[in-house]
C-alpha cells in the first residue's frame, strides 16, 4: 500500500520582481515501509516537496495524500501520523532535551505520563541521557539534530520525513545519524527522505527520485540508476600536464577520453574490466608517461547526477576545451 | 479530547514553554526593568525638574503611570521578537506539523507574555515606590487601574505577535518595534503634559492610546493629571482607554490569527 501518493504538485513562489516555480509537476508514490531518497542540489524543490506533504504548505496545484488522506482537507489527520525533522534543528534553545521532547510529546497529544516514558526511551536511544537537562543551547550540532529526530519521533508516526538529516554534521556525527535513521527504518517506518549526498542517498534509499529545477528527472533503485550511466570507467592521474593529450590519445585513439586540464585527470569507459587497467598501465610505462595514480571506478551517483542535469558535467567539459 | 479542551491544554503547554525562558535568561527580564528605571531616573532627577505640572503636584507621581504605559508599549517589541525568533528556527514548523490545537502558539505566545510584563509592571511599581510614587485612592481603584495595564499588555502582545510573523528577521522586529513604540510613547502624555505640544502634535498626543491609558491609571491611582485642552480625552479617560483596548484587541487579534493561518500559503 502507498503512504505518499503525490500526483501533479506545483508550487510558485512570487514576490514583487519575479516568480519562481519551485515546483513543477512532481508526482510521487512510496510505499510503506520503503525509503525513497529525493536528491537534488540546492534549490531543487525537495523541502517545498516535503513542506507540502507534511502539510506545512499548500500546493498551488496538484494534490497529495499520506495513507489516504489529503494534506490539504486533512491535514490534522495526516498529522497524527507524520514525524518531520527539517533542516533547522526546531527544537526550543531555552529548554532542556527531556523538555522538549515531553512538550512536542504533550503537543501530538499523548498523554503526560505517556511522554514523560517515551522521552525517556528517546533520549536512551539517541544517547542524550547525559545531556537530558541541559539545555538545547549547550548542544553541538550533531547533539541538537539527534534531539530533532527524536522530537520527529515521539509519538511513533508511520511516516517520516528528513529533510536533510545530515547537511552541515561532521563527518562522524553524519554516520552516527545514518546508524539511527536506518534502525529507524528496520524498525518498520516508512522515511522520505532528502539530500544533496549521492553518497547518503545510495546508503539509506530503496528508491532515488532525482529532482532539479522542480521535477523529477529520474527515479530507480541506485544500481539502476548507475546503470544509466554506463560501466565501468578506468581514471588516471598524469604527472606533467605537457603529456596529457598525448596520453588522453593513447589510451582512447577514438577521442572519447574526457581529459580535466586542472586536476590532469583523464578518464575512459572501460568495458575490458580489470585487464584493460593492466593494459593501460603498461601502453603508458612504455611511453614513458609518469602518472600519479590509477585507478578502475564504478559510477557514483555523483556521475548519474550529472550526467542527468549535465549541471557540472558541462562545467569539465569547458575545462578540458579551454 | 474535545476540540476547545485540546486548545486550553496546549495553549497551556505553550504558555509554560514561553515562561521557562524567563529564568533561564535572566538578561531580558533585568534589562527590560533597567531600560524602564532607567526612564524613570533621566525624567524624574534630569528632566523632571524642567517640567512644571499645570496645577502642580508632584511630577514623580505624575510620571510613573507613564513609565508603566510606556513599559507595556515596549514588551511588544519583547513579543515580537520572540515571535520572529520561533518562526526563524523552524520551531513554528514543528508546531504546525503536529496534530495540536492551531490557536495554541498564539494565545501561548500572548498569555505567557501578559504574565511576564505583569510581574516586570510589579517590580516597576515596587521601585516607584522608592523615589516617591504613591497610591491615593482605594483598592479597589488600584486593582482597576492594575487590571487596565494588564489589558493593554494583551493588546500589545497580539500586536507584537503580528509584527513578528511580517517580519524577514528577528532584527527587523527589533528596529521596526522601537522605530514604532518610540514615537508612540513619546507623543502622549507619559513624561510631558500634552499643553507643552506644538499645536499640530496637541490633537494626536490627547487621543493617543498610550494617553488614554497613562491618564486613566493617573485618575485610578489618585496621581495628578493635567490634560490638555480636547474635551473628550481629559473628561473621559478611562473609558476611551478601555474603547482603544478593546478597539485594538479586535484589529489586531484577528488580522494576527488570519497571518498565521495562511503561513502556508
Amino acid at each position: 500500500m502507498a503512504v505518499i501518493e503525490a500526483e501533479g504538485l506545483v508550487k510558485v513562489y512570487r514576490s514583487r520582481k519575479s516568480e519562481v516555480r519551485a515546483l513543477d509537476g512532481v508526482d510521487l508514490e512510496v510505499e510503506e515501509g520503503t525509503v525513497l531518497g529525493l536528491l537534488g542540489p540546492n534549490g531543487a524543490g525537495k523541502t517545498t516537496t516535503v513542506r507540502i506533504l507534511a502539510t506545512l504548505l499548500r500546493p498551488d496545484a496538484g494534490a497529495a495524500r499520506i495513507a489516504g488522506l489529503d494534506v490539504v482537507r486533512k491535514a490534522q489527520s495526516v498529522r497524527r501520523i507524520i514525524g518531520l525533522s527539517g533542516q533547522y534543528a526546531a527544537v526550543d534553545e531555552n529548554l532542556t532535551a527531556r523538555e522538549n521532547l515531553w512538550m512536542f510529546g504533550r503537543l501530538y497529544q499523548l498523554p503526560s505520563t505517556e511522554s514523560r516514558r517515551r522521552a525517556d526511551e528517546l533520549l536512551e536511544r539517541f544517547d542524550l541521557v547525559e545531556a537530558a537537562d541541559r539545555v538545547a543551547k549547550t548542544y553541538s550540532g550533531g547533539m541538537r539534530r539527534r534531539l530533532d529526530l527524536a522530537g520527529a519521533l515521539i509519538g511513533r508516526p508511520r511516516l517520516l520525513f528528513l529533510d536533510e538529516p545530515t547537511t552541515g554534521l561532521d563527518p562522524r556525527s553524519r554516520l552516527g545519524m545514518w546508524d539511527v535513521i536506518r534502525d529507524q527504518v528496520r524498525a518498520g517506518t516508512t522515511l522520505l527522505l532528502t539530500t544533496q549526498y549521492l553518497e547518503e542517498a545510495d546508503e539509506l534509499a530503496d528508491l532515488i527520485a532525482v529532482v532539479d529545477h522542480g521535477r523529477i528527472i529520474a527515479r530507480g533503485t541506485a544500481d539502476e540508476l548507475k546503470s544509466q550511466v554506463g560501466g565501468e570507467r578506468i581514471e588516471v592521474i598524469v604527472r606533467e600536464q605537457g603529456r596529457l593529450a598525448s596520453a588522453a590519445t593513447l589510451l582512447a585513439p577514438d577521442g572519447s577520453a574526457t581529459v580535466d586540464q586542472h586536476t590532469r585527470r583523464i578518464t575512459i569507459s572501460a568495458g575490458g574490466g580489470a585487464q584493460q587497467l593492466v593494459d593501460v598501465v603498461g601502453r603508458l610505462g612504455e611511453e614513458d608517461i609518469a602518472i600519479d595514480d590509477i585507478g578502475l571506478r564504478r559510477p557514483t551517483l555523483d556521475d548519474v547526477f550529472l550526467s542527468l542535469t549535465g549541471h557540472a558535467a558541462e562545467a569539465v567539459e569547458v575545462e578540458a576545451d579551454a | 479530547m474535545t476540540g476547545s479542551r485540546a486548545a486550553v491544554a496546549d495553549g497551556l503547554i505553550v504558555t509554560w514553554r514561553n515562561l521557562k525562558r524567563v529564568p533561564r535568561i535572566p538578561e531580558l527580564a533585568i534589562f527590560a526593568v533597567l531600560q524602564s528605571i532607567m526612564f524613570v531616573l533621566l525624567f524624574a532627577f534630569v528632566f523632571g525638574g524642567a517640567i512644571p505640572l499645570p496645577g502642580g503636584g508632584s511630577y514623580r507621581e505624575y510620571l510613573m503611570p507613564g513609565i508603566y504605559a510606556q513599559t507595556i508599549g515596549f514588551a511588544s517589541i519583547t513579543t515580537a521578537i520572540g515571535m520572529a525568533d520561533d518562526m526563524h528556527k523552524g520551531l513554528i514548523d514543528r508546531f504546525r506539523s503536529l496534530p495540536m490545537a492551531r490557536s495554541a502558539v498564539l494565545s501561548g505566545r500572548t498569555v505567557a507574555d501578559v504574565i511576564y510584563n505583569t510581574g516586570i509592571l510589579g517590580v516597576l511599581m515596587a521601585s516607584g515606590l522608592v523615589v516617591g510614587w504613591r497610591v491615593h485612592t482605594s483598592v479597589g481603584e488600584f486593582l482597576l487601574a492594575v487590571a487596565l495595564l494588564v489589558l493593554f499588555a494583551y493588546v500589545m502582545a497580539w500586536i507584537g505577535v503580528l509584527v513578528g510573523l511580517l517580519v524577514p528577521s528577528v532584527e527587523v522586529a527589533q528596529q521596526l518595534g522601537f522605530l514604532i513604540v518610540f514615537p508612540a510613547t513619546f507623543l502622549s502624555n507619559a513624561f510631558v503634559p500634552t499643553e507643552t505640544l506644538p499645536s499640530v502634535l496637541q490633537p494626536i498626543a490627547e487621543w493617543n492610546p498610550f494617553s488614554a491609558l497613562t491618564s486613566a491609571t493617573r485618575d485610578l491611582f489618585g496621581n495628578p493629571n493635567p490634560f490638555g485642552t480636547a474635551a473628550f480625552p481629559s473628561e473621559h479617560a478611562l473609558l476611551l482607554s478601555l474603547l482603544w483596548t478593546f478597539g485594538l484587541l479586535a484589529v489586531f487579534a484577528p488580522f494576527a490569527v488570519a497571518r498565521y493561518r495562511a503561513i502556508d500559503r
